[in-house]
């Protein structure tokens, strides 16, 4: 993987997902602080995503390396009129890998063949983001001990979620089953679904969170936002129905565990953050160590 | 009475393309960059066809096409024909088939895509052919047969 961008989570095969998570369980056993010494990281976010700018910073840091970058794109070149060909073909005279989160879908991807610095992508509109999920294959097979054979439920908006569609991809590698429960307005698009069909994995589409809940081992809470309904009637009649609550808990596997990609507006009840089946908060932390081992992948370093 | 119709000259050498939906025939003189051969070329439109109503025709004298060149017309044709002609005879005739990569013809339909942002040659990955699906290769999101675009 040295020097190979990290676009898409189609990029990187079941062997890579495997490989990534076994780093970052590395690095959360024994931080390794000196490794990208000498190192630069430019972070270029052409939109603000304090989140995940500041997890990949923290990232860099904790190795040692250092960072360049611009937090949005009112304070860079950009706001003179800067083509991203431009701003690339400069900033890779500078640094050693670029971190960059862009509104244009597939400016991640033409970054990547405009330079010999590798390129990681950190959102490239509501196309990809793929470290969210392999952060998020790293916090199943934590909790899980393992990635195959598990049962997920993926709540809310399925529609226009990338998290959940890159999850499904990168899940579907592992013999998952899956339950998707959205309303009628946000459910999962039928090219995934064929996928799953080609691939001969089980699904089930269902209204409600509770049917079948006693045989999640994660479910995996998004955001329901209100703009993405054509009726807003439609809204208030349904959004309570994707809120979850610590009693729906009650029942589920020991094993069990609730995921949110995060940030969070009132999908999971504020209860819930006291049961110990909540890993939300974690799952962010697990993005540091995450993002350290796709880094120090990337540059040839482990 | 003397028949008065137009015929359109028979070539001695070159290519015919046959069986171009009358409504494609520009975009076929697009794709194909015609307008930069300097060789004979004869273009018939709205004639009449049992298979596709009103069609189109073009005959190119003493140009010949590799296959990944004239491939291309493919999106906007799928059922043309070509006769490729020496000494005034058909000597192969050729079915088009739309390539596994189209580059640089299409647009994306996807307003968000980079390529409809920055100066960027579309590249597009063939997903379905009967029912033509371009999948983006920067933006990842299909573009179908109905919002298909020629630039």
């Amino acid at each position: 993987m040295k020097n190979k961008s990290l676009v898409s989570i189609t990029d990187y095969s079941k062997e890579d997902y495997l490989r990534i998570i076994a780093l970052a369980e590395e690095f959360e056993a024994r931080p390794d602080p000196a490794i990208l010494k000498d190192k630069v990281v430019a972070t270029l976010f052409f939109e603000p995503s304090t989140r995940t700018r500041l997890s990949f910073e923290s990232a860099v840091l904790k190795m040692g390396g250092n960072v360049i970058g611009f937090s949005d794109s009112n304070s860079s070149s950009v706001a003179k009129g800067e083509t991203l060909y431009d701003t690339i073909k400069i900033v890779s005279n500078y640094c050693d890998l670029i971190v960059m989160r862009h509104p244009m879908e597939g400016a991640a991807r033409f970054a990547s063949e405009l330079t010999s610095v590798p390129v990681i992508n950190a959102g490239d509109g509501a196309n990809q983001h793929p470290t969210q999920t392999l952060l998020d294959l790293y916090s199943i097979a934590k909790t899980q001990g393992t990635l195959e054979n598990l049962t997920i439920f993926m709540v809310g908006d399925l529609k226009y979620g990338r998290t959940v569609h890159s999850l499904l991809m990168a899940m579907s590698q592992f013999q998952a089953t899956f339950y998707f429960i959205s309303p009628d307005e946000l459910k999962m698009p039928e090219e995934y679904k064929y996928y799953l069909n080609c691939l001969g994995l089980k699904y089930t589409e269902q209204k409600e969170i509770g049917p079948n809940i006693e045989t999640a081992d994660i479910i995996y809470m998004t955001r329901v936002q209100k703009e993405r309904f054509s009726d807003p009637i439609e809204y208030e009649r349904t959004k309570n129905a994707y809120v979850l609550k610590s009693k729906m808990l009650e029942g589920t596997r020991d094993n069990m565990k609730v995921l949110h990609p995060l940030p969070r507006v009132n999908e999971i009840d504020q209860d819930v953050d006291r049961n110990p089946k909540a890993y939300y908060f974690t799952q962010a932390l697990n993005g540091i160590f995450i993002r350290q081992a796709i880094i120090a992948s990337i540059l040839g370093l482990k | 009475m003397k028949n008065k119709k137009l015929e359109v000259s028979a070539i001695e050498n070159g290519t015919v393309i046959d069986h171009i939906p009358a409504k494609a025939l520009f975009k076929v003189i697009s794709i194909l960059n015609l307008e930069k051969v300097d060789r004979q070329i004869t273009f018939g439109t709205n004639l009449d066809s049992k298979k596709l109503g009103k069609k189109a025709i073009v005959k190119l004298s003493d140009t010949f096409f590799i296959d990944n060149e004239i491939n291309k017309i493919a999106l906007v044709a799928p059922q043309a024909k070509l006769n490729i002609i020496r000494d005034y005879i058909v000597i192969e005739k050729k079915v088009v088939e739309v390539p596994e990569e189209i580059m640089g013809i299409a647009k994306c339909m996807n307003p968000k895509c980079i390529t409809n942002n920055e100066k960027i040659a579309t590249r597009f990955r063939v997903v379905s052919r009967r029912d033509v699906k371009l999948k983006c290769h920067y933006c990842e999101k299909i573009t179908d047969q109905e919002h298909l675009e020629i630039i």
